[in-house]
């Protein structure tokens, strides 16, 4: 968390957040929790039939991740807003890594704000997803 | 192709129930740890209600209504071409377990790239508390691989 009295400057890095390699069970969990049944994450005859491989993890799933990420360095309270672009398909057996930077410092609503970039990446680096945050600064 | 007739449907509002069980169940999917999201005292100690929902979780709303598979299904979209484009929230007021809210989703534009190969469908929805207040707003962009 960040204190009351620790300064966040443009370039600050926030803590990472390494998730476990993606699973069939990962997904059933997630699809259960999230209200998303999509069969396409789910069973695999679907996902065939819809011409994938396999199933395939959730964009929503490693949104959350996302959420973990800021809320682990600020409490929730303090997000205001943010978004993120699905650009690629997170697969199973991926080790999903996600990252933050702080890029701008700004005043908004009688508020300091900051806005973060953040993505998740794969094992090999790819970028999944990557959007924006802004949160109020204590 | 999707009708362009549908750009502005609006859907019935929702009434979704805010359980502290489905919020843990939500937590221990994604591997939450932190204990405001598992245990009312840890979330009251916080200065929450009860246990706040995650930042993504509303989204669950417009699902467990089965909301927004069946308007993809009215548009003719199936469930097998569509990827999730995009998805963002803006918060206004916490929401905790044990509140009822009420969402309402609008698709505010439907366009196409590549020739109709790809089609975006946006998607707006705003989430009333009890109180009748904003509490936030979230934006779904889907993608229907033609």
């Amino acid at each position: 968390m960040v204190e009351q009295n620790i300064v966040v400057n443009v370039g600050d890095i926030i803590p990472e957040l390494k998730l476990p390699p993606v699973t069939r069970t990962t997904l059933a969990l997630f699809a259960g929790a999230s209200g998303d049944h999509n069969p396409i994450h789910i069973d695999i005859d679907f996902a065939r039939k819809a011409g994938m491989p396999d199933v395939f993890a959730h964009g929503m799933l490693s949104m959350a991740w996302l959420g973990r990420l800021l809320t682990a360095w600020v409490p929730q309270s303090q997000l205001r807003t943010w978004s993120v672009r699905f650009l690629g398909i997170t697969h199973l057996g991926d080790r999903v890594t996600c990252s933050g930077q702080v890029v701008e410092i700004f005043e908004e609503n009688g508020e300091r704000r900051a806005k973060l970039e953040i993505q998740t990446r794969n094992q090999e680096g790819e970028v999944k997803i990557a959007g924006e945050a802004v949160v109020c600064l204590p | 192709m999707i009708d362009k007739k549908w750009i502005g449907y609006t859907g019935p509002e929702v009434r979704f129930d805010i359980e502290r069980g489905r919020l843990k169940f939500f937590a221990q999917a994604i591997g939450e740890s932190n204990p405001i999201y598992l245990d009312q005292g840890a979330a009251q100690a916080a200065g929450y209600r009860d246990l706040p929902v995650p930042p993504t979780f509303l989204l669950a709303a417009d699902l467990d209504s089965n909301e927004l598979f069946s308007t993809l299904a009215k548009m003719g979209v199936s469930l097998g071409k569509i990827l999730h484009g995009e998805q963002g929230y803006t918060y206004y007021q916490p929401v905790c377990a044990g509140e009822t809210v009420t969402v309402c989703s609008r698709i505010s534009d439907i366009y196409d790239k590549k020739g109709g190969a790809l089609e975006f469908i946006i998607r707006d929805s705003s989430v009333t508390n009890a109180s009748g207040e904003l509490a936030a707003e979230f934006r779904s962009v889907i993608v229907v691989r033609n």
